[in-house]
């Protein structure tokens, strides 16, 4: 049986069905002018991730979970894989085009490997917050939110952005963010462009353009790999020609792409970007800042 | 519960009257762009969550969001430049929430078919009554948004009742895009009235592709390329359909955007092709070969 009231539609009305952000129409916003006159900024995030060995996954499984009953080294150390080796080959080919990457790190590995993040700081890298570990998700009903973000971030001080692990997120997620000072979140996928949520910004953080989702999950080769970075820039890069600056956003996870055999395919799509005028390799945080002083008040909180 | 639908007898593909389509095409074509609203926080239903994480399911929500603000504004562009019509499957809600998305259809002659209210409201167990009500709804609110008589039917989220393509049917609707069974249109044995099945096609389907098989942008304009080749053949014995289901956050995304435009213009580069929207199948099916299928089939006696 289901209830008449399931016929009802309380929040059916122009716009969203929530209070979270505006509905806004991608090419019908005022075209974004980057700096240099550059037509497609290349925001590049590189996941530093830990999964404890003890994982719970709950409320659900993030991807890249530990799989096997207790102890799994074998996913265990497969994914620090990543943040011993594979982050250093990432390192070395984006260095080879002076692109400066933003870092999203657990609360965990800045505790862990300090020396990992110097070698980001050191290059000028952005650190995002990204939770405190890949067995920390946020979600409705969970025990004290406040103070795991406070936790995260003593870990991870003077960050301006935040990735939560999975993209889980409560409903109070971002005003907890906000409240902690975080800027932007990357969270959400439904925009190419940076937008104003309620007291933060959304920067538009790719699940498609990804290395564990085109090549774990979806099992395709380096190759392709390759052709769908591409792609995506190239459509971009034409787009921006009639409808201003747009944002590539590839995101990286080094015990994915960092393997030897996969990491060429990642210096064969740069090569074909950086290959191409008008491509600015930045920062999240400065391409905010670029954004926001775009087009008049509406992008501002 | 029924051991078969009983919504058609069986015809086999070999042995049917000869389907001529206008204009002597060999293929009737349509795009038919599903455009959706999911809500955040649905109410909950006995027969299934909406949502794969618990709400608010952030990454889901917001993947599908991206199809009306980004990806449906991409796609239409690639159709205009290929001179394609949509028939678009409707959670008529678009109408109210987004209906600069709705204008922008209705301004390029696309017709407007029901897919349900939202896509988290699903058909399972309602009475007649509320099934009634919702497909009413639809009714409504495509003549209120585009001056357009409702014709076509997908059910929101494929979810159904035993008795949903009568209702359907007998509230006035001619087509329906739920069964997958056929190459051709075909007769749909309903209670009252006459309905036509329109093949729609589920391995077409982006999100069967993209979500299901996790095929690759070029590959799936492979998938398109092959499919259209060889119903573009037999199309020269009898008239065969082509449908392209699609949904603006996944083919509107930059890296698929482009293959899939490759291959849609592949298809409309060809003659003897009939650029179509679901209604005009339908009307013409009806017209001219409802009843002379209807009269070929053979009825099935189960054990």
């Amino acid at each position: 049986m289901i209830s008449d009231d399931y016929l009802k539609y309380p929040k059916r009305r122009y716009g969203m069905d929530h209070e979270l952000y505006d509905w806004s129409i991608l090419p019908r916003r005022s075209p974004v002018k980057w700096p240099g006159g550059a037509r497609v900024a290349l925001w590049i995030t590189v996941a530093l991730e830990w999964f404890p060995l003890d994982m719970k996954g709950q409320p659900f499984k993030p991807p890249g979970a530990l799989q096997t009953a207790y102890p799994d080294l074998r996913h265990y150390t497969l994914r620090d894989y990543g943040n011993r080796v594979g982050i250093f080959r990432v390192m070395k080919a984006l260095e080879r085009h002076g692109i400066r990457a933003g870092a999203a790190v657990n609360g965990a590995v800045a505790s862990r490997y300090p020396a990992l993040i110097y070698e980001c700081r050191n290059k000028g890298w952005e650190i995002v917050a990204h939770g405190l570990d890949m067995d920390h998700l946020h979600y409705e009903g969970m025990a004290d939110e406040k103070a795991l973000i406070e936790r995260t971030l003593r870990h991870l001080p003077t960050v301006r952005g935040w990735l939560s692990p999975a993209k889980s997120e409560s409903r109070l997620t971002l005003e907890l963010l906000a409240e902690a000072g975080i800027e932007y979140v990357c969270d959400w996928v439904n925009d190419d462009m940076p937008y104003r949520m309620k007291r933060l910004y959304s920067m538009p953080h790719s699940s498609d353009i990804d290395d564990y989702a085109i090549l774990v999950n979806n099992h395709h080769d380096e190759d392709e790999f390759r052709n769908q970075l591409c792609d995506q820039f190239d459509v971009l890069h034409e787009e921006s020609q009639s409808q201003g600056g747009r944002i590539l956003s590839i995101s990286l996870h080094p015990w994915v792409i960092g393997q030897p055999y996969r990491i060429g395919a990642l210096e064969s799509a740069l090569a074909h970007i950086m290959r191409h005028p008008g491509v600015w390799p930045a920062t999240g945080a400065e391409i905010l800042d670029a954004w926001k002083t775009q087009a008049g008040s509406e992008h501002l909180l | 519960m029924k051991r078969d639908p009983g919504l058609y007898d069986y015809l086999p593909y070999h042995r049917r009257p000869r389907i001529e389509w206008p204009g002597g095409a060999r293929l009737a074509f349509w795009v038919a762009p599903n455009i959706e609203f999911y809500e955040l926080d649905p109410p909950k239903n006995p027969t299934r969550t909406a949502w794969a994480r618990p709400v608010p399911d952030v990454l889901n929500y917001s993947y599908r969001d991206y199809g009306n603000r980004a990806g449906f504004w991409r796609m239409v562009e690639a159709m205009d430049r290929c001179g394609m019509r949509g028939s678009v499957s409707l959670n008529v809600a678009v109408c109210d929430h987004h209906p600069e998305v709705i204008q922008a259809c209705v301004q390029r002659g696309w017709e407007l078919y029901s897919h349900g209210t939202y896509n988290t409201r699903y058909l399972f167990e309602m009475s007649e009554a509320q099934e009634r009500a919702l497909i009413q709804d639809s009714i409504d609110a495509v003549r209120k948004h585009s001056g357009q008589k409702l014709d076509g039917w997908l059910a929101p989220a494929l979810t159904y009742t035993e008795r949903t393509l009568d209702l359907v049917a007998e509230m006035g609707l001619t087509y329906v895009c739920d069964l997958f069974h056929d190459d051709q249109p075909g007769p749909v044995k309903v209670r009252d009235g006459r309905l036509a099945s329109i093949p729609y096609s589920l391995e077409m389907n982006d999100v069967i592709a993209y979500n299901i098989n996790l095929v690759s942008p070029r590959r799936y304009g492979d998938i398109i390329r092959r499919q259209f080749d060889r119903l573009y053949a037999e199309g020269a014995d009898s008239g065969t359909v082509m449908c392209i289901p699609l949904h603006p956050y996944l083919i509107g995304q930059p890296y698929r955007i482009k293959a899939f435009e490759d291959a849609l213009a592949y298809i409309t580069g060809h003659d003897k092709v009939w650029l179509a929207t679901g209604r005009e199948i339908a009307g013409y099916f009806l017209d001219h070969y409802y009843d002379a299928f209807a009269a070929a089939s053979q009825p099935v006696h189960d054990l």
